[in-house]
């Protein structure tokens, strides 16, 4: 896997993608338009993103779509695959509030983990609650 | 979204003061394929005798979203007034060439995939004008697509009433309790919009939801 950055000029070509880990510091003081940019802005540049935590739901629904508006208008973009897989999974009352309390203190969901990948590379992630299945284009 | 539900909040409001007999706006979301307008058009039929709009194995057979105003629908004596809103499924991906292997010229193709990509856009902005919202699943497929979760997710954060179908019940490889293990939370009925099985649980259903309105 070589590591390449750029513009949307080289989606499709799976020998030039990376995979990116972004921490939920860099975007946690960001607003849902500047987390938007900059996740799309790194899934342009060919690369599979992995962010630790998730945004909020109103954030996945405008990522995607903001995602379709471009294509068609950006060169070989032809979308996103999406997951987010959650390691909270709370038995009782009190597993719940304790997550709660760790979300509002951390200002985010730290437990969970969210993969955004083009579609020109990823072909489909597949998903259960405790497993994501990454599978990409030839 | 914050002024929008501010705006239905006061809506619903003075609807109840006044008790004012109106429209339901029920909406029918999804990913593509999963029979939304084949589930609507049943419905439709039932109670008006017409249709809401075409079906297609082809996926994004709905590029824009449709409506069917005034549908009465009648259960245990009960009535209710619906406008139902048929909505273009959604999805994160379109690749006009998936369109080709339906025999389609490239041309057509591109544009499907065209008019699919702005359907996307006007369904998610339909999201915040649905009184209540039936999302309908394709009960083969696997319940835990990452469009599933956001679409309910989007429903609960607008304090949008949600009922999860389990549609195409009628094939073999179906199975409803991996969407309800999925959404332990929600109201899950499995039916077959095709073949109208297990309507009478869903109509139940669907006067329940009006209720949490």
């Amino acid at each position: 896997m070589s590591k390449k950055r750029g513009s949307g000029k080289n989606l499709g070509k799976i020998k030039g993608f990376s995979i990116q880990f972004l921490p939920y510091s860099e975007i946690r003081d960001l607003n849902s338009n500047e987390r938007i940019r900059k996740i799309l802005g790194i899934v342009l540049g060919n690369n599979i993103l992995i962010l630790q935590g998730k945004l909020k739901s109103e954030e996945e629904i405008r990522l995607i779509g903001d995602t379709m508006a471009m294509i068609g208008h950006v060169k070989d973009f032809k979308g996103i695959e999406l997951a987010v897989i959650s390691g909270n999974v709370e038995k009782n009352l009190v597993d719940k509030m304790r997550t709660e309390i760790v979300k509002v203190l951390s200002r985010g969901d730290l437990g969970a983990i969210t993969i955004i990948g083009p579609a020109t590379i990823v072909k489909e992630i597949k998903r259960n609650p405790r497993k994501i299945e990454l599978l990409l284009s030839k | 979204m914050e002024i929008k539900i501010f705006r239905n909040f006061f809506r619903k409001i003075f609807s109840n003061l006044f008790n004012n007999k109106k429209e339901i706006k029920l909406g029918f979301y999804g990913p593509p394929n999963a029979g939304k307008t084949s589930l609507a058009n049943r419905i439709c039929k039932d109670f008006t005798g017409q249709e809401i709009g075409a079906v297609s194995k082809i996926p994004h057979e709905t590029r824009s979203v449709q409506f069917k105003e005034k549908v009465e629908i009648k259960y245990k004596g009960k009535t209710l007034l619906f406008k139902m809103i048929d909505t273009p499924g959604i999805a994160t991906k379109i690749d006009y060439e998936d369109f080709l292997k339906y025999n389609m010229k490239r041309k057509e193709a591109k544009e499907r995939a065209k008019k699919a990509t702005q359907g996307v856009i006007e369904s998610i902005k339909w999201l915040d004008d649905m009184d209540v919202v039936v999302v309908v699943l394709d009960a083969t497929e696997n319940p835990y697509n990452q469009v599933n979760i956001t679409i309910i997710g989007n429903l609960v954060a607008r304090k949008i009433p949600v009922l999860i179908v389990g549609n195409k019940i009628d094939l073999r490889k179906a199975d409803a309790k991996k969407i309800e293990a999925a959404f332990p939370e929600y109201d899950v009925v499995g039916i077959s919009a095709k073949d109208g099985k297990n309507f009478e649980e869903f109509y139940e259903s669907i006067f329940k939801l009006a209720k949490k309105i």
